[in-house]
């Protein structure tokens, strides 16, 4: 029953990823490893507040805020397009040295834990739209390979800053509530509960995203027909960078759900995104319930190996895969050129 | 000559290098020779046949590990005994082990599309891994040391500038027979397996084979590299086959350029050096608490792919103005044997009650027609009539929902585009489907796919030029025929639409066929070469050829064809010589909508 808890709640973060990595593949066609980092540096951008540090996420924020700023700028100003500036740089350099003064100026040891969490998304979301700017956007237009390409290079450079940042020790951050709740013989951990019920709203909200707003619709239009939407007047840039907001929102949430439950480290993520990534597969990378649905069974899966057959536990889930893998190819025969 | 001349000079550099560095530059040469060993496969893989792999690691690891586990224990199984009295005979046994290992893979791996694969790869590129750490006959953590050094007629390669050579004989040996494989029958239908499947699935190529042949070859390149490593290093463990390692080889080939085999060399040394570079020097710039050299790397990475996406060597050969020389065409090869044609006026085709539904749209309903030998038969209608399912069913790209199509004798309904094609049938699509990259020669060479049989060893190694010589010579005869041959050598991206669709005719006609079909052959020519292109069809059918053409040009049809069947929302009309069918009410009605 215990392993069956770990197993539900860690999948229910495999499931946010999941979704993450799907949203993001979906409409820029960018299959994205770095997901796993904003887990690992959401947890521990957290744990630093709990400590009553200033996380030095924030200076990330604005160091690329800053290149964002300036790369952005010089472009308007070639194309002598003054109109957006303000708002350019209210985002990209207002918006990052606000948040920088605000946290020299309280004490965030002692704030409560709602506006704890809030902080960390504060600084840590904003980064998914300008990875997707700096990283990216150059070259939206190339093959699968080459954004693939370039997702390892910024995982790269995320994992080597996540050692500066946070240093080489783990990080476990206080529980939402503690205690559990028993019924007779079952006792349910609060934490889990949290995570199941939180992450569960999210896919509920996201889904209302999808089906009612316009920038849902749009997103979705541009994942089914990029050029389509791009006639309709849906910018493939802001779809971009809208796409890598929600992932980003995602994957630092999930960091947040994951940080009382398990020790991080600045290289968790990696792992974790990969697991995020068998979901995705199992839903074939198109799917969102499918997805869901691989990633509580990799979770469940994950648990009880560990217990099991220890030793083989990343074997086994990573092994997964190839049955589902096959039982996919069995179901598609028919010949396709691709791209 | 040229490029023997440059091979000769690169040898020579080779050979004097470890003579002139230091030990340190050395060592970093067999580094970057393993490296590239394993980058060569990767580009032929990835770079080329677009399946991206991250697993490769997990291959070099099986190379390691085979030669490690063989030559080192003391007590094996009396089956395999014989594996460990020397290197070699390790690396053989490690060859086949992995390449059963890549079949069983590729088999259950490789029918996906593109992007479940590279995350297939991820899956038991991690899986071998985690094995190669938890197996307790394989050392587990801390490995297998004590690994012999490898002896060539009795000297033997313990020293790192000894071992040099061999890896670097390894490196030009892959990197000659890949380039070789590349520029021959097999290597075009590989070349065609990014964009091209189904065209040349209709040309008769297996595809699917072709994507386990160079899945397998990539594999055995790393099992080779991992070989010399583990032999270099006189020990293994697990550490260096994980993922990341997996990715950095993916790095090098798309650095480097990932479509180009000199390309894998120069990733190869570049990300190598790069690491060691950076490795070597920001500590002494920022000390050592962090891992600086990852971020830096990574923002070079960045940088790279945003300035040249297409990867170094594309660029040098830019900045050097390099151009690939035109292919030699020996007009003197013997021309390639012809097929025998049916006799005239045999029915060659036969269409018995085909319906072809697609969800509640019916496509085709009980359509029925046949074809004789020597016939021209156009096959007229509306947009949307229905035409061009038809002609996909014909040629086996699509199945109908029932009804019967017999082809040369034999019910071909159901059956590969492949199989129809060596039955005889040969196809023009109408949204032309060449490879833009590959000059115009090449692209129709694709069409005599099935009148060769150099099969991928030979062409690795040269040994099948003779018959190349006369596959080229074919090709280019079929460009001379459609008057195309000013553009023999160019991209067959860079000519305009009419003359692609004359190329597709050109490389259908390779393929020396029995029955033609020709989806809107006429679409986007000027009256001049319109008179050309009717001028060829009727010489093809004296010939004895069957064309069964689609097309909207109606004086180019009525000119030409012997007999016309008119399909108007999926069924047949009407069926008749060209004067009835010009005179038939319900034709006219159809096109020119009905008269009240």
């Amino acid at each position: 029953m215990i392993l069956g808890q770990d197993g539900v709640s860690s999948g229910a973060i495999y499931a946010l990823l999941a979704l993450a990595l799907v949203l993001i593949f979906s409409v820029t066609r960018v299959i994205f490893i770095p997901q796993g980092e904003f887990v690992a540096f959401g947890a521990l951008t957290l744990a630093m507040l709990q400590a009553g540090k200033v996380p030095a996420t924030v200076w990330l924020l604005v160091a690329m805020g800053a290149i964002v700023a300036v790369v952005d700028g010089l472009a308007r100003l070639r194309d002598r397009d003054t109109e957006g500036l303000g708002s350019l740089f209210g985002w990209n350099l207002a918006y990052p040295l606000a948040l920088a003064a605000l946290l020299h100026a309280v004490e965030p040891g002692g704030l409560p834990m709602v506006l704890q969490i809030a902080l960390t998304l504060a600084i840590l979301v904003p980064l998914g739209p300008m990875i997707y700017r700096i990283a990216y956007q150059p070259i939206a237009e190339t093959s699968v390979l080459v954004l693939l390409i370039a997702s390892v290079a910024v995982h790269l450079i995320l994992t080597g800053l996540g050692l500066v940042f946070f240093g080489a020790e783990g990080a476990r951050t206080t529980p939402f509530s503690e205690g559990s709740l028993t019924f007779g013989e079952v006792s349910i951990n609060l934490q889990t509960l949290w995570v199941v019920g939180s992450s569960l709203a999210f896919i509920v909200g996201l889904a209302a995203f999808f089906t009612r707003s316009l920038y849902g619709k749009a997103l979705r239009a541009t994942a089914v027909n990029p050029s389509g939407a791009k006639l309709m007047g849906i910018s493939p840039v802001v779809a971009g960078k809208l796409t890598f907001l929600l992932a980003a929102l995602l994957g630092v949430f999930s960091g947040v759900l994951i940080g009382p439950i398990t020790t991080i480290y600045y290289d968790t993520g990696f792992l974790i995104g990969l697991k995020g990534f068998v979901a995705a597969i199992i839903g074939g990378l198109a799917s969102y319930p499918l997805a869901a649905a691989g990633a509580v069974l990799v979770g469940l899966l994950e648990s009880f190996s560990s217990f099991w057959a220890s030793a083989f536990r990343e074997v086994l889930v990573f092994t997964l895969i190839i049955p589902v893998l096959l039982w996919r190819s069995f179901n598609s025969h028919h010949v396709e050129d691709e791209e | 000559m040229k490029r023997i001349v440059q091979l000769l000079a690169l040898f020579a550099v080779l050979a004097v290098v470890p003579v002139l560095l230091p030990p340190y530059y050395v060592t970093l040469l067999n580094y970057i020779g393993i490296s590239a060993l394993v980058a060569v496969g990767l580009v032929l893989l990835t770079g080329v046949g677009g399946l991206t792999s991250f697993g490769q690691a997990a291959f070099v690891g099986v190379g390691a590990y085979t030669t490690a586990v063989l030559t080192t224990s003391a007590s094996l199984p009396g089956w395999i005994a014989w594996a460990g009295a020397s290197p070699w005979l390790a690396l053989a046994a490690g060859l086949v082990i992995t390449g059963l290992i890549a079949l069983l893979l590729g088999s259950l791996t490789l029918k996906l599309s593109g992007h479940y694969l590279p995350l297939g790869t991820i899956a038991w590129g991690i899986s071998l891994y985690f094995l190669f750490g938890t197996l307790d006959f394989l050392g587990a953590q801390s490995g297998i040391s004590g690994l012999p050094p490898i002896s060539i007629a009795g000297i033997s390669l313990d020293e790192g500038g000894e071992i040099y050579y061999l890896i670097w004989a390894f490196v030009l040996a892959a990197v000659i027979t890949t380039h070789n494989l590349l520029d021959s029958r097999e290597g075009r239908a590989i070349r065609a397996l990014k964009g091209g499947v189904v065209m040349a699935e209709a040309m008769g190529v297996d595809t699917s084979r072709s994507r386990i042949v160079i899945f397998v070859i990539a594999a055995l390149h790393a099992c080779a590299a991992g070989w010399l490593y583990a032999h270099m290093q006189r020990l293994v463990n697990p550490s260096p086959f994980g993922l990341h390692h997996g990715i950095e080889y993916l790095f090098m080939a798309v650095v480097g350029g990932a479509g180009y085999v000199w390309g894998a060399v120069i990733g190869a040394g570049l990300v190598t050096l790069l690491n060691q570079w950076l490795q070597d020097w920001l500590p002494r710039l920022f000390g050592h608490a962090g891992n600086f050299e990852i971020i830096v790397f990574g923002l070079l990475l960045l940088l790279i792919l945003h300035r040249a996406r297409e990867g170094m060597w594309p660029a040098l050969l830019r900045l050097f103005r390099v151009k690939a020389a035109p292919k030699v065409i020996v007009d003197s090869a013997a021309a390639l044997p012809r097929r025998t044609l049916p006799a005239r006026g045999e029915v060659i085709l036969e269409v018995k009650d085909v319906t072809r539904r697609f969800g509640g749209l019916v496509a085709n309903k009980d359509m029925n027609f046949s074809m004789k030998a020597g016939e021209i038969l156009a096959l007229i209608g509306p947009n949307g009539a229905g035409k061009s399912t038809m002609f996909n069913q014909i040629s086996g790209v699509d199945t109908p929902t029932s009804g019967e199509i017999v082809f040369a004798g034999q019910v071909v309904t159901g059956r590969d585009s492949r199989e129809i094609a060596r039955l005889g049938m040969s196809r023009s699509f109408q949204h032309v489907r060449l490879l833009p990259k590959m000059s115009v020669l090449e692209n129709v060479a694709i069409g005599t796919h099935l009148r060769g049989s150099g099969g991928v060893f030979p062409s690795a190694w040269r040994m099948e030029r003779p018959e190349e010589e006369r596959l080229l010579a074919e090709a280019a005869r079929q460009i001379r025929r459609v008057g195309l041959e000013a553009h023999m050598h160019d991209e067959a991206g860079s000519l305009a639409l009419g003359q692609q669709l004359i190329i597709e005719i050109a490389r259908a006609l390779a393929a020396d066929p029995s029955l033609l079909l020709l989806d809107e052959p006429a679409a986007g020519l000027r009256f001049k070469e319109k008179e050309a292109l009717a001028e060829l069809l009727r010489k093809l059918k004296a010939e004895g050829v069957a064309i069964l053409l689609v097309e909207h040009d109606m004086d180019f049809v009525m000119g030409l064809v012997d007999r016309i069947v008119v399909m108007e929302f999926g069924q047949k009309i009407a069926e008749g010589l060209p004067e009835e069918i010009q005179q038939d009410e319900r034709v006219l009605a159809a096109y020119l909508g009905g008269v009240e």
